[in-house]
């Protein structure tokens, strides 16, 4: 599926500081039933978000109008657990493009890779600047420079971050990996043939 | 010249790439994927609009597990959702020519239970399912992690996906274990040790006598939750209990192809002096009986020991409190005693025989205590008929149990099958995250010996006293 190309993000952000956000948070299992890739957005962060009867939960970061953009700033070890990429989505559905944190679970980043969030790993000092920094002014921006890898608070620090060079070009042009393995469809055939399984 | 001394990671990964990409990830050629109803509707669906075909059909394999009801599975589906996406598996498989054991059918079961048990896992592979617990094949020496969604149309449309080469970490355990020690004590004890991230960024080796001296369920316990502390995956090499395990399965290799393919076995083992990025060491004899009391798998500890002060876990104070404030439980408290509502034998971490085996050595000539609810869900079709064959079921209903049908049922509680808002479970599954077995769901790892003690005693309880 296509999505939006990534070069340059400036944003307010959602500061979420709390340690190892699980995908069974970012979206409970009982929402993983549909079919097709819609409005995953609506239960992001459901149990967090809501009271059992739907009421918005006052407490919950998403649901404060101080606290908004496209840039979600977690704490250490974001996206462990399952596999659901459904987590990824409900993140992009739900308007964001970039998660920042001091350490990603390994198949939350890939998944966000694929669909179009950029994870960016920060150092744990640099991440308790943003997090101070948003709580001194909600409006705090950061600006994600892709090209340049590098993560500002505007008007402050920054930092550069990593990202393979494959996929930095991917995010920049919105190509997925699909799309490149079909152009090595010759090679794979030829290496299935020696495979003993 | 020398070689350089290789892992047996090394081994499996490098004779599967196709094509390294200079700063970048390695295609990586897929031997066996498994699908399930959830996390593949959606990738058939981009196959659909990019008008692509799938490249080998006979390399996939469909199986009905996450959503499955476990009780009346011969009556339609009531849930108009979860029916619906068991016939988008059905019809996805038929479309394209992939083999489905769906609901009824007697091979059906828990993807990660069912392929090893057919004979459709094998030592060397690559294999690759839209599902975390996918490590359990691991146990068989193969290369086996969960995939998401995007990746499960690469492998469709392509039968590779891109994947950046993790680091290796060797994980030693030696020494022998104590009575009433599992191999989720095990697990519970490693992850307790390294933490829920310890291992992101690698793929663990498990090397070392006790997994030497383990039955395949017990490694496969073992592998599956490789992914509890983060890690990639989890492996061990094969040996002559895994060729034993596998020897005459359905799918295995039959004649000389047997042959050939023991002879290619034999060799993935990792070599003296192989290097790996991080290693640790541990002493069978300092592994209790465990039990979780946190919302992450890595908050567990020895059944006898205390709740850890917030200072003596490190890291987050806030994220501690939070994490203990969801369970209700404090600092410095005792796990044995607390008052269990739920237990769940079940799951692809203890669904399989050797599971329910050891559940019925402890209840065998006791009452099921009266407050708890008990639900018994074995990991496949296979394995309940083995309870039934082995008198496993008489054992249980004696002692006043229900034995219920295949799936993954209250692991993740996407069927019926969910805990009620504020209850204890002990739960031989892997995850005890925030809400994960149902809304304000409490829940507590630990081994299926540790769960049926719960059960009969209606407590936090010590197998050991009981065995």
């Amino acid at each position: 599926m296509a999505y939006d190309k990534f070069t340059i993000l400036k944003s307010t952000a959602v500061p979420m500081p709390i340690e190892n956000v699980d995908t069974d948070q970012i979206i409970p299992a009982r929402f993983l039933k549909a079919t097709e890739r819609k409005g995953f957005g609506d239960n992001l962060f459901r149990d967090w978000r809501y009271e059992g009867d739907g009421t918005p939960k006052k407490d919950f970061v998403l649901n404060n109008p101080i606290y908004s953009g496209k840039i979600l700033v977690g704490g250490k070890n974001f996206g462990s657990g399952s596999s659901r990429e459904h987590a990824a989505w409900a993140i992009y559905d739900y308007g964001f493009r970039c998660v920042v944190s001091s350490f990603f679970a390994d198949i939350f980043k890939n998944n966000s890779l694929n669909i179009g969030i950029l994870p960016v790993q920060v150092s744990e000092s640099f991440l308790d600047q943003i997090f101070k920094a948003i709580e001194a002014n909600p409006k705090t921006e950061l600006e994600v420079n892709l090209a340049d890898q590098k993560i500002s608070i505007v008007g402050g620090a920054s930092e550069s971050f990593e990202i393979n060079g494959y996929k930095k070009h991917n995010m920049m042009n919105g190509f997925d990996d699909i799309d490149f393995l079909q152009s090595l469809k010759g090679d794979i055939q030829s290496f299935a043939t020696k495979s003993i399984y | 010249m020398s070689k350089t001394p290789a892992a047996l990671f090394d081994k499996v990964w490098d004779s599967h790439v196709v094509r390294h990409i200079e700063d970048g990830p390695d295609v990586l050629f897929i031997d066996r994927h498994f699908i399930h109803e959830v996390t593949s509707p959606v990738a058939f669906l981009g196959l659909e609009s990019r008008g692509l075909k799938v490249m080998f059909p006979e390399k996939t394999f469909a199986t009905a597990d996450h959503n499955t009801p476990t009780i009346n599975q011969h009556l339609p589906v009531q849930d108009p959702l979860s029916a619906n996406q068991l016939k988008a598996l059905e019809t996805n498989s038929a479309k394209y020519g992939i083999s489905h054991w769906g609901l009824g059918n007697p091979k059906n079961g828990i993807v990660h239970v069912v392929g090893p048990e057919n004979g459709i896992t094998l030592p060397g592979m690559t294999i690759v399912c839209g599902d975390s617990h996918t490590s359990t094949h691991g146990a068989f020496g193969a290369i086996a992690f969960g995939i998401g969604t995007s990746e499960v149309e690469m492998v469709l449309s392509s039968q590779c996906i891109m994947q950046p080469r993790p680091k290796k970490m060797r994980i030693k355990v030696n020494g022998k274990l104590g009575k009433g020690i599992v191999p989720k004590d095990v697990v519970l004890y490693i992850i307790s040790k390294l933490t829920a991230a310890g291992a992101t960024g690698y793929f663990v080796e498990f090397a070392g006598d006790v997994f030497e001296n383990m039955s395949m369920e017990g490694r496969m316990t073992v592998c599956n939750m490789s992914i509890e502390m983060g890690a990639r995956g989890g492996m061990i090499a094969p040996d002559e209990t895994t060729f034993n395990y596998i020897k005459g399965r359905e799918k295995a290799p039959k004649g000389e192809a047997w042959d050939k393919a023991l002879a290619y076995w034999k060799t993935l083992k990792t070599e003296e002096g192989a290097f790996f990025d991080k290693e640790y060491d541990f002493a069978a004899s300092d592994i209790e009986p465990m039990i979780t009391y946190g919302t992450n798998p890595g908050l567990g500890i020895g059944i006898t020991k205390k709740i850890p002060t917030a200072a003596e876990i490190g890291g987050s104070k806030a994220s501690y409190e939070k994490s203990l404030g969801y369970m209700d439980f404090h600092e410095q408290e005792s796990m044995l005693g607390k008052k269990v509502d739920y237990v769940f034998i079940g799951s692809c971490t203890n669904g399989r025989i050797e599971d329910f085996r050891a559940f019925a050595s402890v209840i065998k000539g006791r009452k099921k205590a009266d407050h708890v609810t008990a639900w018994i869900v074995p990991g496949s079709h296979i394995v309940e008929q083995q309870i039934r064959e082995e008198g496993i079921l008489d054992i249980l209903l004696d002692a006043g149990f229900q034995l219920r049908q295949p799936g993954c049922s209250a692991c993740l509680a996407m069927n019926d099958d969910k805990i009620p808002a504020g209850k204890y479970a002990v739960s031989t599954s892997n995850r005890n995250f925030e809400g994960r077995q149902g809304p304000g769901a409490r829940t507590m790892l630990a081994s299926p010996l540790v769960a049926a003690a719960a059960a009969v005693t209606g407590f936090v309880t010590d197998p050991r006293e009981l065995i």
